[in-house]
């Protein structure tokens, strides 16, 4: 019987012909990535469990990208990356991008993916749940906790439960007043937070293939909050051409048999979908547009992993030509690559960065930031009864700071238009 | 450091492992007993240890009791200890909880990755999680980290069982007990878990099996 593309990367990395769901097998890690939360109990564990004898397994494998709780002056904040800094030069871990040097990132998973330790076919963990983006590469990626990664650090090996996997088709054309957000959105409302838990999500479909590698990214990067194991998207050319710019590493290139076996299948043709929302408090609170349009706020924010990358920015850009926001609007450029990019592309020849500045955004340094609320002095952060909207990934309670305000996730489209008008605005409005 | 991995047998090495330890020795105590704390469906990481908090130490003995004294606070005090809501999990500046047992509903832990949270709920005092469901890492992080014993309930136990009532969970049968009114259900067994919470997590259940030295 055929195999699924995650099957076939998996039994790769077992050293296995065949692998079938549901059994739990040993892989061998390409990369292991860790950040500034869980890096330091992560090394911690390690050198309990290891003691005297503990010994990275493979130094070129371990990624580390100080990137949540950068830019605060909360002391236990900074002692993490301290942490981090004195542990990479301990151990000379030559991927460590230092916050402060010209090496800094911003946040992992863009950083990934621009830094080429994204590649089809290979093994990814990371210690973060948001791990499953680098499947847009064609790979199987996931996230860990820091005694799973203590146990990758030391022995370069981990158990898993093969995972079922279910096929995402989108059709069609994707419309202007569309983005990958929305597609996304319009999965977690269908089959609920934890209607993909231990699986694998594959997407395909015109529709996904004619995405950009970003907006892929947005698609894969939103598995977890159905509850997925990993997302993943087989490598095409676009794929090719995005790594081939970036890494000389070798890859493998891994499709899905005709007669795989899908725990399920869902088929959609994108023109039918329209702009989405969710609405506090769960990823899965699906809702059009056009039925909250109106609801009054008090923040906006475009950011983080989900969306913060150039594509986001070039989406709300045009929106925000002319326009002054009515309500504060933050613009977070995911990594310190988009942050340049920002300064460079230009939307009728004015430069997006000078667009938000010109709109009245706050354009902040490259970092989680409020993505994920973090200390009292976090930029964009939720305070008492905010109401945001956000193409952050996640609106549970008090997810962006304050546990009385209340998030939209949405796409950057929706975002900038709302910010414009103030109130949730259909993007249709504006294009 | 890592034995007897070799990939060739890896799967046979570890598939016997997993039925071996199955029959073996038990080093985990078998009934766990205490006060039912109750919460609702999808419980994500944050509201067990909400973000800003994660920046204490897991490892200095006395800054890591912060995680008890945090944990599940995020959760809206409405929804907090059902069915009545608005009960606090931790008194004042205490560290320890009275409740021992949370009972949930479906998809608990979902969110973050952050290990932080069934550390928290393990320094809080709580000993066992009875839900619907799980979110997969949360679940992973429980068990590998050898901190809470996370059991899947059969059918929804939320509505049943209130804030409060005494609770006597028999990990041998796979079966709860509300010692409050009397009623009894049957829990799903462990599975293949089992030999890894045994052993007490899984840097302990690769030493037993001899994968480590
Ligand atoms: S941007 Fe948000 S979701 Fe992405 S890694 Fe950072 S905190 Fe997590």
């Amino acid at each position: 019987m055929g195999m699924t593309i995650t099957e076939k990367i998996l039994a790769k990395s077992a050293g296995r012909r065949s692998v079938t769901p549901g059994e739990n097998i040993w892989l061998n890690v390409d990369v292991l990535m860790t950040h500034d939360v869980c890096g330091p109990p992560t090394i911690g564990i390690w050198k309990k469990e290891f003691g005297d004898k503990a010994k990275i397994w493979d130094k070129n494998k371990l990624v580390i990208f100080p990137d949540h709780y950068i830019f605060t002056a909360n002391k236990h904040a900074n002692r993490n990356v301290e942490i981090l800094r004195s542990f990479a030069k301990e151990y000379q871990v030559e991927n460590y991008y230092d916050v402060g040097t010209e090496r800094y990132k911003g946040v992992c998973h863009v950083a990934l993916a621009e830094e080429g330790y994204n590649l089809p076919g290979t093994v990814l963990f990371g210690t973060d749940s948001h791990t499953c983006t680098s499947g847009a590469f064609g790979m199987f990626s996931t996230g860990v906790g820091n005694t799973d990664a203590a146990f990758i650090l030391g022995t370069g090996k981990i158990w898993e439960k093969v995972p079922e996997s279910m096929k995402f088709i989108f059709h069609g054309r994707l419309p202007n007043y569309l983005t990958a957000k929305d597609l996304i959105l319009q999965i977690l409302g269908d089959i609920s937070t934890d209607g993909a838990t231990y699986r694998a999500m594959e997407f395909d479909g015109e529709a996904v293939y004619d995405l950009s590698m970003n907006e892929r990214m947005t698609l894969t990067n939103m598995a977890i909050e159905a509850g997925g194991m990993s997302g993943i998207i087989a490598a095409d050319k676009v794929t090719e051409n995005y790594v081939k710019e970036r890494t000389d590493e070798p890859y493998e290139i891994f499709t899905s048999d005709e007669d795989a076996k899908y725990h399920s299948k869902y088929e959609y043709n994108v023109e039918d979908i329209e702009p989405l929302v969710a609405k506090p408090h769960s990823p899965d609170n699906r809702d059009k547009v056009r039925n909250v349009a109106g609801t009054k706020l008090t923040k906006c924010y475009i950011g983080s992993c989900t969306g913060g990358k150039i594509t986001d920015f070039k989406f709300a850009a045009p929106l925000l030509l002319g326009n002054t926001v009515k309500v504060p609007t933050f613009i977070v450029p995911a990594s310190t690559e988009v942050a340049k990019e920002l300064e460079i592309e230009t939307y009728k020849g004015i430069s997006l960065r000078e667009i938000f500045e010109k709109a009245g955004c706050i354009i902040a340094q490259s970092s989680c930031a409020a993505c994920l609320g973090g200390p009292d002095d976090t930029i964009g952060r939720a305070v008492d009864k905010d109401v945001v909207i956000s193409t952050t990934n996640r609106n549970f309670p008090g997810r962006m700071g304050s546990k009385k305000s209340e998030v939209y996730l949405a796409s950057p489209l929706t975002v900038a238009a709302s910010a414009v008008n103030g109130f949730i605005t259909d993007p249709r409005e504006f294009l | 450091m890592l034995r007897k991995l070799s990939t060739g047998f890896t799967n046979y090495f570890i598939d016997s492992y997993f039925l071996v330890s199955l029959l073996g020795v038990g080093f985990m105590n078998n009934i766990i007993q205490g006060k039912a704390f109750v919460l609702g469906d999808n419980i994500d990481t944050d509201q067990i240890i909400p973000a800003e908090h994660l920046v204490y130490s897991l490892t200095d003995e006395e800054e890591s009791k912060k995680y008890g004294h945090f944990a599940l606070s995020g959760v809206p005090t409405a929804q907090a200890g059902l069915p009545d809501g608005g009960i606090s999990f931790i008194e004042d500046e205490n560290y320890q909880s009275q409740f021992k047992i949370i009972i949930a509903g479906s998809n608990f832990g979902c969110g973050s990755s952050r290990e932080h949270a069934p550390f928290a709920l393990q320094k809080s005092g709580v000993k066992a999680v009875v839900a619907e469901s799980y979110a997969r890492i949360f679940y992973r992080n429980s068990v590998d980290g050898g901190f809470i014993v996370p059991i899947e309930s059969t059918g929804k136990l939320n509505n049943k069982i209130k804030t409060g009532d005494q609770l006597k969970i028999n990990l041998d049968n796979n079966t709860l007990k509300n010692l409050s009114d009397g009623t009894e259900y049957q829990l799903k067994p462990l599975g293949d878990v089992l030999p890894i919470i045994e052993s007490g997590g899984l840097f302990e259940y690769a030493r037993k099996s001899g994968m480590l030295e």
